[in-house]
């Protein structure tokens, strides 16, 4: 009997310690540690973490998380109010933005940079052109055999993303919804992949693959093909400085969106980013400065 | 005091108990619920035998049957390697080998059970997926086939661990019995051994079905996620359960979609509950022996 009742003593203990330390936790992060949580978009999620990094090494008292899961997932931490700063690769939806006036947030977008999207290969693909036609007709199994773009005869297997991903919902847009085919969408027979790396990964390892990632995911494993608006235009291979000059086609503006011009910490993490070393960062992770120093976009 | 203690214990067993049937029966009726607002406005038939998966296009498309029939491959073929190797396994632990071999062989196949499946899927991605497509020739490694590979891994330790206790605890006279009568080792453990413990083995087999089923993070990785109806067991297929864990975090409360999401968690819900149901009905037959 008093073992049960020393048991139970500690137990009790324990718990109202447990208690304590949360509460003390709590109290001392609102008051000392100003947070910033940041989520969305895969494509930038390293150039943002390469920020915040930055960031807290010049102002130590400031915590930055920062997590992926794409555009979309961002976005509606925004309007649930799980994040502070939503990363997005693409615009804001009109629905979005409505869904978002609902719940009394106002959506605040800032343009920080560009980003090329390349279409990947397995370095042993003999194939390294394609027009943009090609591609669409690619994406929407017209196309379904190397041979009818010039490689060998095996079958093309599609590499998608979730429908989350911003990336995933430009290429739709932009290659697929060529000649005002709106309605056009990813082959049944594409594989949808759970992120940039996964597509990665799979056109390392198999020759027969296709993909599209962001051009800072381009390593020496796997090789990007050149493009060409159409059959009679120049193939451009997509480096940093053909992006930039806009030379290459498939480009789309990276966001970031806040909720209003509410907090402090946020707004300062903002000018960082814009700023003159903030941009620099950017370059450094293959993404493309903004000239056009705190260009804002309209939400 | 004693008895102050008692009622206190027996209270907490108790809203306990209480606790996990609430629990049950809340979840159900959230699922149930969503997923009712979503076929008000969406036709039940054409959602299960809908054959394209589109959630994002104009008009959105929800049909699941190319998702049911992915599960459903995945399902079986893990089935067909793990179920013999897991018998023979259970066969070989508790009737050949010596009791100092069976306590670590026991533990090691129960140490299977600890492997989470993020890392099941990583060496699946890393490993299995490349040589499956060197092997048999497929445009891609991403298959329905080494989805089953990898959750037969999974099963495995289910179906050995329950199944063992099932041979174990056949009584030692019905061997003794026909080994006397002149069977042989072999013929024995066929013909008595495991059939009498069959309904043992056939919840066992149940039980490790119910876990790939519902297992998410392996398929997600290497079944290839393509919604369309597979014609072989070499090609990408995707499952219920990636969908709803791939989709989810983008969905908005309340919309069209995740109500969707909802239904297809019921529907899973559905197919787990059943398939618990049948392993119960098994190891109460037993029970009653």
């Amino acid at each position: 009997m008093h073992r049960y009742i020393k048991i139970l003593f500690f137990f009790l203990v324990l718990v109202l310690f447990f208690f304590c330390s949360c509460l003390k936790l709590q109290s001392e992060k609102d008051r000392y540690f100003p947070s910033i949580q940041i989520k969305g978009s895969d494509t930038i999620v390293n150039l943002i973490q390469e920020l915040s990094e930055e960031f807290t090494r010049q102002h130590p008292s400031i915590n930055i998380g920062v997590t992926g899961g794409g555009s979309g997932t961002g976005f509606v931490s925004l309007v649930n109010g799980t994040c502070d700063i939503a990363m997005s690769s693409r615009e804001i939806g009109e629905k979005e933005v409505m869904l978002a006036r609902s719940k009394n947030i106002n959506p605040d977008g800032f343009k920080i940079g560009l980003d090329g999207i390349v279409v990947v290969v397995n370095k042993n693909n003999s194939v390294d052109k394609l027009t943009m036609e090609q591609l669409r007709d690619i994406f929407t199994a017209k196309i379904k055999n190397w041979k009818e773009v010039g490689g060998e005869d095996r079958e093309i297997v599609i590499l998608s993303r979730e429908s989350n991903s911003g990336t995933h919902i430009f290429f739709k847009e932009y290659i697929l919804g060529r000649n005002d085919n709106r309605k056009s969408r990813f082959a049944v027979r594409s594989l949808i992949m759970p992120s940039s790396q996964a597509i990665c990964n799979e056109v390392f390892q198999n020759p027969n693959a296709l993909g599209y990632v962001g051009i800072s995911f381009l390593n020496s494993g796997i090789k990007a093909v050149s493009i060409a608006v159409n059959g009679n235009s120049e193939y451009i291979y997509p480096t940093l400085e053909n992006v930039m000059n806009y030379t290459y086609p498939i480009w789309r503006p990276l966001y970031l969106y806040t909720n209003g011009k509410s907090c402090n910490v946020v707004k300062m993490f903002i000018d960082y980013v814009l700023s003159e070393t903030g941009q620099k960062i950017v370059l450094k992770t293959s993404f493309v400065p903004i000239k056009n120093k705190s260009k804002k976009i309209k939400s | 005091m004693r008895r102050i203690i008692d009622t206190i214990i027996e209270k907490v067993i108790f809203s306990c108990g209480t606790l996990s049937v609430i629990f049950v029966i809340l979840i159900f009726s959230f699922l149930f619920m969503e997923s009712f607002a979503f076929f008000k406005d969406f036709d039940i038939t054409k959602f299960v035998t809908g054959r394209y998966w589109y959630p994002d296009s104009e008009p959105a498309l929800f049909g699941i049957l190319s998702l049911i029939v992915g599960s459903f491959l995945v399902t079986l073929g893990a089935c067909l390697i793990a179920v013999p190797v897991s018998i023979m396994t259970a066969l070989y632990i508790s009737e050949v080998v010596s009791k100092s071999v069976r306590d670590v062989l026991k533990s090691l196949v129960e140490l299977m059970a600890a492997i989470p499946s993020v890392v099941i899927g990583f060496i699946g991605m890393i490993v299995l997926v490349p040589c499956v497509r060197k092997l048999f020739n497929v445009p891609t490694g991403l298959t329905a086939f080494s989805g089953s590979v990898m959750l037969a891994f999974m099963a495995m330790p289910t179906m050995v661990t329950i199944s063992e206790d099932a041979i174990h605890s056949v009584p030692w006279q019905y061997k003794e019995g026909a080994l006397a009568l002149g069977a042989t080792k072999w013929q024995t453990m066929r013909r008595i051994v495991l059939k009498t413990a069959r309904p043992g083995i056939m919840a066992a087999i149940m039980l490790g079905i119910g876990r790939v089923v519902g297992e998410t993070m392996t398929v997600m990785m290497i079944t290839g996620n393509s919604s369309r109806i597979p014609h072989s067991i070499f090609e990408p297929v995707r499952t219920m359960t990636a969908v709803i864990a791939a989709e989810m975090g983008e969905t908005v409360k309340g919309s069209m979609h995740y109500k969707a999401l909802f239904s297809i968690g019921l529907v899973l819900f559905l197919i787990t509950f059943l398939i618990n149901f049948v392993a119960d009905l098994f190891l109460g037959k037993n029970k009653n022996k």
